[in-house]
């Protein structure tokens, strides 16, 4: 029989890190949220050492006795899985500087399609503007670059000058 | 027919070493596309070499002869060979119309020196999680892919993709980990992490363990599948990325979501406990994407969210749990990952005629380009269901196996999926009025399209509607497929022949205790 009683330091250790790590990813900044990763990631790591049973001697045959051994297939694919969330951390970590550098923060920005639709009903427009109503000959992308939440107080856009000049250019 | 098995890991090995030499030669950009057509050409020969023969029985290789359940093993049964030979195709299509448009322009959008590694990184982590016979495999292929597609949606680095992307990464990055945490459940309950093994050990624990490990997999399937209320990470992240992008990622990455939900709805947890859950998300899918759609006012928007809403399609026939609507349901993803892709393609064109993806902005495109009117025209009305489409027959047969199952929750689906066709067409006809009809702000100035990036567009419709003119022997093909998810043991058998090992090496099994893992709940017994 293997002994399949889990190890309770370790399953300590996984809740603090699933814990801390979905704090994490909750938060706005992206630093913050790639460490929330990092944790989920190692937290899901030792479950599968959990998930190879009792720790025993290492796993090499002829030097050990078989039934001393440790499951070496979680160890193996905890190794893979270590390496990929290097990967993607890496990953992650270079994409966060590079939003610092085009915006000078890392926060994770709304859904424009959510501000925009909330924008439209605080002010009580159409969902969607055509050629029968009035276009603010704004694309989402433009918009997508102003949309930083935490900057704009309130859902109403304030009215800028060169809003005013587009509307005449629209106007016929 | 043994002789055939080296053709199984090639789609997985022609594009990771293809990745690896386009990688070595990126200081010419004149032989890298050599390469990676050449490649992908390569795959999708074998990919059809394998749907041949996989109607004969399912191919199974032990990855370097090391026997099933201790090694990895790669399997080609029905369904796999054809969600391959489906994918392979689209994504050659849609490289041939990259490259094009790379000739053309040389805007942020043409493909840079990373592009080819990376895109042949992708097609090798598909075919990976299509042939995996492995629930680590899997997870693997879809790191593999999933890392290529951070690359490929951030391409450029600029402000909206850098935005789109975040959002796009978290969420992939989160649910690799919910499949990671449920592999490890897998493991620590059974003991193994292969398919075929699974299958006949997961019948033996207990059924609240059981229920557990199906509703995690699942929800890590289901957030790259894209299935409401998981998929409000795809409207928002998928458009921003080039037009080709935008199309492989559209067709292929959330159908391997759906592909990995077949799997496991059928191989793994056949008693089709969770249907109803499955249903009810399926109707939600449906509807709230459709609505979405609806709504918007960009075209790649408007069909992101009914990528959303078809995906409802597929979760419904997978949801039937019966041999009709599995049937439908893998005619209905081959259907989808076509007439998608093209649309995506199609949207490309228009971007680059009408200057803009906003439907207040364009107009009057079917006078400047009437070709692309049609090209446009075609899939939409595909998509929408359209007879004699292969949109129609595909949602006939899922209306069919609803109507077969009779419950009254199938019926609702039945309604839920015809009102949802219905708004799909109302969406791409105001769409197509809009671009092509509408009298244009600014009339748009004349554009010369490219034949390389018309015609991989056109062969891709062409394609769509050649799964109409081969309805007849493709929809028995999938009625095998689906007989074969049936049955199971066509899949275990050829995988484990004894129902223990594997061909190939291990060590000899009298050394070894027989008796399999314990059961979770008898997990506190101390030997």
């Amino acid at each position: 029989m293997i002994d399949m009683a889990p190890n309770l330091t370790l399953v300590v250790a996984i809740a603090v890190l699933f814990a801390a790590g979905v704090y994490l990813v909750l938060e706005r900044s992206l630093s913050r949220v790639l460490i929330g990763v990092i944790l989920l990631g190692n937290g899901a790591n030792l479950l599968f050492l959990v998930a190879g049973g009792r720790a025993g001697r290492p796993p090499i045959v002829g030097l050990e006795d078989e039934r001393q051994m440790s499951d070496p297939l979680p160890q193996a694919m905890v190794l893979t899985a270590i390496v990929i969330t290097l990967g993607m951390t890496a990953f992650l970590l270079a994409m966060a500087y590079r939003s610092w550098q085009l915006h000078r923060h890392d926060e994770v920005q709304d859904d424009v399609e959510d501000r925009r639709i909330a924008r439209l009903a605080a002010i009580d427009e159409r969902a969607f503007t055509d050629a029968d109503t009035e276009a603010t000959l704004q694309s989402l992308d433009e918009e997508a670059e102003e949309a930083r939440d935490e900057v704009d107080d309130g859902l109403v856009r304030e009215a800028r000058p060169d809003d005013e000049q587009r509307d005449k250019e629209v106007a016929p | 027919m043994s002789d055939w098995t080296w053709v199984v890991p090639l789609p997985v090995v022609i594009p990771l070493f293809s990745a690896g030499l386009t990688l070595a030669l990126w200081r010419r950009p004149r032989v890298q596309p050599i390469v990676s057509v050449t490649a992908l050409v390569l795959v999708l020969l074998s990919s059809v070499t394998l749907l041949v023969l996989a109607d004969d029985g399912p191919l199974v290789v032990d990855v370097g002869g090391w026997a099933a359940p201790v090694g990895i093993n790669l399997v080609a049964d029905r369904l796999s060979a054809l969600m391959l030979s489906v994918s392979s195709a689209v994504t050659l299509c849609v490289l041939l119309y990259s490259l094009a448009q790379g000739r053309d322009d040389d805007e942020e959008s043409a493909p840079v020196s990373i592009y080819h590694p990376t895109f042949l990184v992708l097609a090798a982590g598909v075919a990976n999680a299509f042939l995996s016979g492995d629930l680590f495999n899997i997870y693997v292929g879809f790191e593999i892919l999933l890392a290529a597609s951070f690359v490929l949606i951030t391409l450029g680095g600029t402000r909206d993709r850098i935005r789109a992307g975040t959002i796009y990464i978290v969420v992939a990055l989160l649910s690799s980990v919910l499949f990671l945490v449920a592999i490890a459940a897998v493991y620590a309950t059974t003991g193994t992490v292969n398919l075929a093994q699974l299958a006949l050990r997961l019948p033996e624990i207990d059924p609240g363990t059981r229920l557990t490990l199906q509703v995690l997999l699942l929800l890590a399937f289901a957030v790259k599948a894209a299935v409401f209320p998981l998929s409000a990470w795809l409207p928002d992240s998928y458009p921003t990325a080039p037009a080709p992008v935008t199309a492989v990622f559209a067709g292929l990455l959330t159908k391997v979501g759906v592909y990995a939900i077949i799997r496991t709805q059928t191989l793994l947890f056949p008693g089709g406990e969770l249907d109803d859950v499955l249903m009810w998300a399926a109707l939600a899918t449906m509807l709230v994407g459709i609505l979405g759609a609806v709504a918007q006012d960009d075209i790649k928007r408007l069909l992101s969210f009914t990528l959303v809403s078809h995906i409802g399609f597929m979760l419904f026939g997978i949801a039937l749990s019966s041999q009709a609507g599995w049937t439908a349901a893998i005619y209905y993803v081959v259907h989808h990952i076509t007439v998608q892709t093209a649309l995506f393609l199609v949207v490309g064109l228009v971007e680059r005629v009408g200057g803009s993806t906003s439907l207040t902005r364009l107009g009057g495109l079917a006078k400047v380009a009437p070709v692309l009117a049609i090209l446009f025209f075609v899939p939409a009305m595909n998509l929408g269901g359209i007879p004699p489409l292969s949109g129609f027959l595909g949602k006939l047969g899922l209306l069919q196996a609803g109507v077969d199952a009779g419950t009254p929750l199938a019926y609702i689906l039945v309604v839920g999926s015809v009102v949802t066709s219905l708004l799909t067409l109302y969406a791409l006809v105001k769409a197509w009025n809009k671009a092509f009809w509408q009298t244009p702000q600014d009339e748009p100035r004349p554009v010369h399209l490219p034949f390389g990036m018309v015609g991989p567009t056109a062969a891709l419709i062409a394609v769509g509607l050649g799964l109409t003119f081969a309805a007849g022997p493709l929809y028995a093909y999938t009625e095998r497929a689906a007989s074969a998810l049936t049955l199971r043991t066509t899949y275990v058998w050829a995988v484990l022949p004894d129902g223990l090992r594997g061909e190939g090496e291990s060590a000899d099994l009298s050394e070894d205790d027989q008796t399999p893992p314990p059961p979770a709940d008898e997990a506190g017994d101390d030997s």
